[in-house]
């Protein structure tokens, strides 16, 4: 078995406080998983090690066995295949809704490449299909400022889906939103999955059960317990973890 | 995307052409016709629009990008002592000390050679060029290290000041070849044409207005393309535009870089007509009121700056010809009505104004 991601004993502390601890985890290619865990476990931080955002004191972080991610930047991770949702939704507010897609479709990168960049009909055609599926076709004109808080979260799952990640990293994507809309990001992400990897952090556990996928429990910045939700949901320490904070 | 030439950039070259058209023809008009311009006044709106280049060049980086550099005056300064230069050197032997091959300072500090750093600048064109190019390349310097470190926001600005103090401190100092204090004075003539000359000055004028237009379509032209909203998010969300896989500091070298050359030519512009440079221009101040202009035009606005720039420097003229006293506490007072009730500046209260008169009869506000 060769994981498409592998974190392997990566460490990180914030002024004495080990926000990841010894963390190991391996995820492979096409997997949908979700993490789960109390406020503070570390879930985030992990996202910003992955991504270049905050350097491990110790440990590697190994994309498909052979980059270790820990060298990179944020540009470069991202250039790698592997795109990111923030936690707290993050979109071009002065952008309109299709100009934050158009930002993001998967593109040369460059300065001088996007300066004399001219969108053709393919791109346009792409937009529009991605507006579709994320159902903010009538707003395609307006300013992501105008958006609703769900409204953005979806836009921002657009813009991820725009950059054709191989691995999608998805921070509570469900925060705002109303139960239909939930079901329907559980739904749009499990079809991601399989073409792509995809890993989602979330609290809502409506929501990891319609994922229907593994489940990885963290604690104090490494894993508690692994398996399916019925399974990690049965175990005495993780229920303790939830209950005792 | 969007256009390249919208209503407002469209309206404002349109003036710029008919002024530029205008101005040459009163300025030939018999003294005793009520439009007549004299000939003193035609550099002095030359130099006004010098200014609004300058906005422009500012309004590029701290508008779209959002970057405040409190040392844009630095990069307009090197450009005018760049051509300044060249200027010294076509005086020749026609200083006060009738040396052909030094300028009159460096016989006065009693030098006998010409400092490497003043070769070629003989040549107009090779001055021309430095005039853009050591703005740019400074500014790509400075921005490399101070972009790939991240600073950006309030220290950056500090960094940007502490830069323009530092070439005005060291200007000063007669060692540096560059005049010292009374800078570089007493220009004759540019490409053999006597610099009082008013069909030299005409000439200028024009160059100048030409250039503004120039740089208004080009500084617009970036700001529509691809590129331009990239910067726009940077300015916005700068890590969601990391985790995009841009490199966000290219992007603000970039544009900084292009800013500064923009200024460099306002300054190349600047000293034939006002016949001088001096390192008064690196003071910090001058720097810092390029920002009031562009906050009192309406920052992001790139037609706004350049209006705000020569409302500003119009006040500026008049007050310090009636009321010399008076006109830093203008300033002042300037900069906090912006703040405190136009926060997008004179371009943002007329289309306010614009847009109200169109919805007045519809029962809603459109939001904020
Ligand atoms: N840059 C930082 N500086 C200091 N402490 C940090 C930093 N980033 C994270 N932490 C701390 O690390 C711990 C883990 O934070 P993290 O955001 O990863 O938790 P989380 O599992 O995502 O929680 P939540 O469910 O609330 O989002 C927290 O105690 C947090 O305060
Ligand atoms: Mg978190």
């Amino acid at each position: 078995m060769s994981a498409q991601l592998f974190l392997d004993g990566v460490h990180r502390s914030f002024d004495g406080f080990k926000a990841i601890n010894n963390l190991t985890l391996s995820v492979d290619k096409g997997d949908l998983r979700a993490v789960i865990g109390p406020n503070g476990a570390g879930k985030t931080t992990m996202m910003d090690i992955i991504t270049g955002k905050t350097r491990p004191d110790g440990g590697e972080v190994l994309w498909n066995m052979s980059t270790d991610l820990t060298r990179l930047d944020e540009a470069a991770v991202a250039n790698l295949g592997i795109g990111r949702k923030f936690q707290k939704p993050t979109v071009f507010e002065t952008h309109s809704v299709e100009d934050n897609i158009r930002l993001a479709l998967k593109a040369p990168r460059g300065v001088f490449a996007t300066l004399f960049h001219r969108s053709d009909k393919a791109e346009e055609a792409r937009v529009t299909a991605l507006l579709d599926q994320i159902r903010l076709t009538h707003l395609r004109t307006e300013d992501a400022a105008n958006l609703s808080h769900g409204q953005k979260q979806w836009l921002e799952i657009g813009m991820l889906l725009a950059q054709e990640p191989d691995l999608l990293l998805v921070d509570e994507p469900a925060a705002g939103m109303t139960d239909a809309e939930t079901m329907e990001t559980a739904e749009l992400l499990k079809s991601i999955a399989g073409q792509r990897t995809v890993i989602v952090v979330e609290h809502d556990m409506d929501f990891v059960r319609a994922l229907d996928c593994r489940v990885t429990v963290l604690h104090q910045g490494s894993v508690l317990a692994e398996g399916s939700l019925d399974h990690v949901s049965a175990r005495d320490d993780v229920i303790e973890v939830y209950l005792g904070r | 995307m969007s256009k390249l030439i919208d209503l407002r950039m469209g309206l404002f070259l349109a003036a710029l052409f008919i002024v530029t058209v205008l101005v040459p023809i009163a300025s030939t008009l018999d003294e005793g016709s009520a439009v007549a311009i004299p000939s003193y006044l035609i550099p002095l709106m030359g130099k006004y629009l010098c200014y609004a280049i300058l906005a422009v060049a500012l309004d590029l980086c701290w508008g779209y990008a959002g970057i405040l550099s409190l040392g844009h005056g630095a990069f307009f300064a090197l450009g005018g002592y760049a051509i300044g230069m060249h200027l010294m050197r076509e005086i020749g032997a026609r200083g006060v000390y009738a040396n052909p091959d030094l300028p009159d300072f460096m016989v006065f500090l009693g030098w006998d050679e010409l400092p490497w750093f003043w070769y070629g600048f003989d040549w107009f064109p090779f001055a021309a060029v430095m005039a853009l190019l050591v703005p740019g390349a400074l500014a790509f310097v400075f921005g490399w290290f101070a972009f790939r470190s991240r600073v950006s926001g309030v220290y950056l600005s500090i960094i940007t000041q502490a830069l323009t103090f530092a070439l005005l401190l060291a200007f000063f100092r007669n060692e540096m070849g560059f005049g010292g204090n009374n800078g570089l004075t007493d220009f004759r003539d540019v490409l053999g044409f006597s610099l009082s000359a008013p069909s030299t000055r005409i000439a200028l004028f024009v160059l100048t207005a030409l250039a503004l237009a120039a740089c208004l379509v080009i500084a617009k032209a970036i700001t529509v393309s691809k590129a331009g909203k990239v910067l726009v998010a940077v300015r916005d969300a700068e890590s969601r535009t990391r985790f995009m896989g841009y490199r966000v500091e290219n992007y603000s070298v970039f544009v900084f870089t292009v800013s500064a050359m923009m200024a460099g030519l306002a300054g190349a512009l600047y000293v034939p007509q006002v016949g001088i440079i001096n390192p008064g221009e690196f003071a910090p101040a001058n720097s810092i009121e390029i920002v009031v202009w562009v906050a009192l035009g309406g920052r992001g606005t790139l037609v706004g700056a350049a209006i705000g720039a020569l409302v500003v420097v119009a006040v500026e003229s008049w007050l310090t010809a009636n009321f010399p006293d008076l006109w830093l506490f203008a300033l002042g007072a300037l900069f906090i009505v912006v703040v405190l009730w136009m926060p997008n500046g004179i371009l943002g209260l007329v289309e306010k104004l614009r847009f109200r008169r169109a919805k007045a009869p519809a029962k809603t506000e459109a939001p904020a």
